[in-house]
């Protein structure tokens, strides 16, 4: 189920109040997922970034989990009135004003080409470019993490070359090695388990980017910037 | 200290999980029936979120290396100390050399067995909770193997042995979760973020009968039954999610991720499962019937405060019966 704004606030010039309203729908009776309107892009990431830390904050929210231009709210009971969160969390999202997250630069070597870049010929065929363009395309390109998720430590990252979009696998690779650089739709990342993968692996990166046991076990945060290096480019 | 002598596949330590770590890709985990764990621990004078032996293989053998006090909890197995029936849902004791053995269950999935002090391996990033995706936490981040031994942690007041039981949550709680009808699990959820995309599939998600699948474990369960499918294909940006949500992949057979739920997701998703219905479904095998009834937070609400009340008065009645029994003695 799916609530709506219920009273857009006056429309004026300004830009911030040209916001749209953010749509809240439900996870089970404690979790809220709050989506950004209109396009997959970093401003909409940097709203997100804002409401994230306002809503971490707050007193009832046990967990926050920023996603693709939404954002999940957990809260540690369910709420007498969900309905009353709502207006909060949609508050949240009209009053936050953009951040941008001051990451720290991060450069991961990668070999491009050879026996883990299992895609990299599928990509040509999609896109028509060579697989030299490819490769120049994706090294060339300084991206964004966006959010973590769906592996420990996985950095969905973002500014990935639209001449190289490939969308993600029907049927996922069985086996994909950890390490392997990937395409998925218009996003990018660095695969961080080996395992079932629906990405597309042109290259391998063998820099260690998980460590339960340190105190930050993640070695990307959204915000940060990261640049692929070709160590190598086997073609 | 006790000895793994037996143990099927997947079988592991698990507190109540490791929260709080999502927004970096890590998966909460922890037990599937959690009131079980808390039940368990509560009798043993444990903290709620002491580390318990979750179990979903049989049979399982353990060996106690010192003396320990230890209850069995979740499941409707038959348990055996030294080839001795003992009662689940109460607390006993073991002598070094003592053979603990677990059997398979006869309706229910998994059997916990936590002990006086808590299971000791390393805390990481919060918890004593395995998981095995990440290869992390619990015993060496793996499942049990023959042979391995577990460290328990030090009692902190030498209490005397008292035999304490507990009327199981299932039918203490009877009120509160309607038990199966015709052999069918209702599970209660709440309409999710893609329900009406679904249009008229939307009813059929509530009305049909859905079968736990045989792809179903810690992660998930996939569910069988006649696919459901949104009016047009849903492209989704990738969201966070958590353990309970219905979603629904191309195939049109739903899915509902469990405790060791992956982070993030882009399935469009139907329902929530309510949270406090989430031990039920972990004690449901696979094959068994499901129904998903539409609830309300009001109805989550009542539900979990009931638990907690349950918690409570077992947490009492048992420190009472303790202090009884010591005077008797």
């Amino acid at each position: 189920m799916t609530i709506q704004p219920a009273n857009n606030p006056p429309r004026c010039d300004t830009p911030s109040n040209l916001r749209e309203g953010a749509r809240i729908s439900f996870i089970g009776a404690r979790s809220f997922l709050l989506e950004a309107p209109g396009d997959f892009d970093l401003p909409a990431q940097r709203l997100i970034w804002a409401v994230a830390r306002l809503v971490g904050e707050w007193d009832d929210v046990g967990e926050v989990i920023p996603g693709m231009t939404n954002l999940l709210a957990i809260l540690k009971e369910t709420p007498e009135d969900p309905g009353f969160f709502v207006e909060r969390f949609q508050a949240a999202w009209w009053e936050a004003r953009s951040v941008d997250l001051n990451g720290k630069t991060i450069e991961i070597p990668v070999v491009y080409g050879g026996e883990y870049a299992t895609d990299l010929a599928a990509i040509c065929d999609h896109s028509g470019l060579s697989d030299r363009e490819v490769v120049k395309l994706h090294h060339e390109a300084t991206y964004r993490v966006f959010a973590l998720g769906s592996a420990p430590g996985f950095g969905y990252l973002h500014g990935l070359n639209p001449g190289i979009y490939m969308p993600r696998k029907k049927v996922p690779s069985l086996r994909m090695e950890k390490g392997s650089v990937t395409i998925g739709g218009m996003q990018t990342g660095v695969a961080m388990l080996t395992g079932p993968n629906g990405w597309n692996s042109i290259g391998h990166a063998d820099q260690k980017m998980f460590d339960p046991t340190s105190a930050t076990p993640a070695l990307m945060a959204p915000g940060d910037v990261v640049r692929f290096l070709p160590e190598r480019i086997e073609l | 200290m006790i000895e793994i002598v037996q143990t099927g596949p997947l079988n592991t330590v698990q507190d109540l999980g490791r929260p709080g770590y999502r927004a970096i890709g890590v998966s909460a985990s922890g037990a599937m029936d959690p009131l079980a764990v808390r039940v368990g621990n509560v009798l043993l004078g444990n903290a709620q979120d002491a580390a318990a032996i979750e179990l979903q293989t049989f049979p399982f053998k353990v060996r106690f290396a010192a003396i320990a006090e230890f209850a069995v909890t979740g499941a409707d197995g038959a348990n055996l100390l030294n080839d001795r029936d003992v009662m689940s849902w109460c607390v006993h004791r073991a002598v070094p050399g003592d053979v603990l053995e677990i059997r398979q269950p006869r309706r229910m999935a998994r059997v916990y067995i936590t002990v006086a002090g808590g299971v000791d391996v390393p805390v990481v990033m919060g918890s004593r909770s395995t998981t095995l995706r990440g290869g992390f936490g619990g015993s060496h981040g793996r499942p049990f193997a023959a042979g391995d031994a577990l460290a328990i942690a030090p009692v902190e007041s030498q209490v005397q042995y008292r035999p304490v039981a507990v009327v199981e949550p299932a039918a203490a709680l009877q009120g509160i979760f309607p038990s199966s009808i015709d052999d069918v699990l209702h599970v209660r959820a709440i309409p999710a973020g893609e329900h009406d995309l679904f249009a008229s599939d939307a009813d059929r998600f509530w009305s049909q009968l859905w079968r736990i699948s045989p792809q179903s474990d810690r992660t998930g369960y996939r569910l069988s039954g006649e696919p459901i499918k949104p009016e047009a294909p849903v492209e989704m940006r990738s969201h966070g999610v958590v353990p309970g949500v219905v979603q629904v992949p191309p195939g049109g057979e739903p899915i509902i991720q469990m405790s060791d739920a992956n982070t993030a997701g882009g399935y469009p998703k139907i329902a929530g499962v309510i949270e406090s219905d989430l031990w039920r479904l972990g004690q449901a095998r696979i094959g068994t019937k499901i129904r998903f009834v539409r609830s309300t937070h009001a109805e989550a609400r009542a539900a979990e405060q009931a638990v907690d009340r349950y918690v409570e008065d077992v947490c009492r009645t048992a420190t009472m019966v303790k202090r009884a029994l010591g005077v008797i003695a």
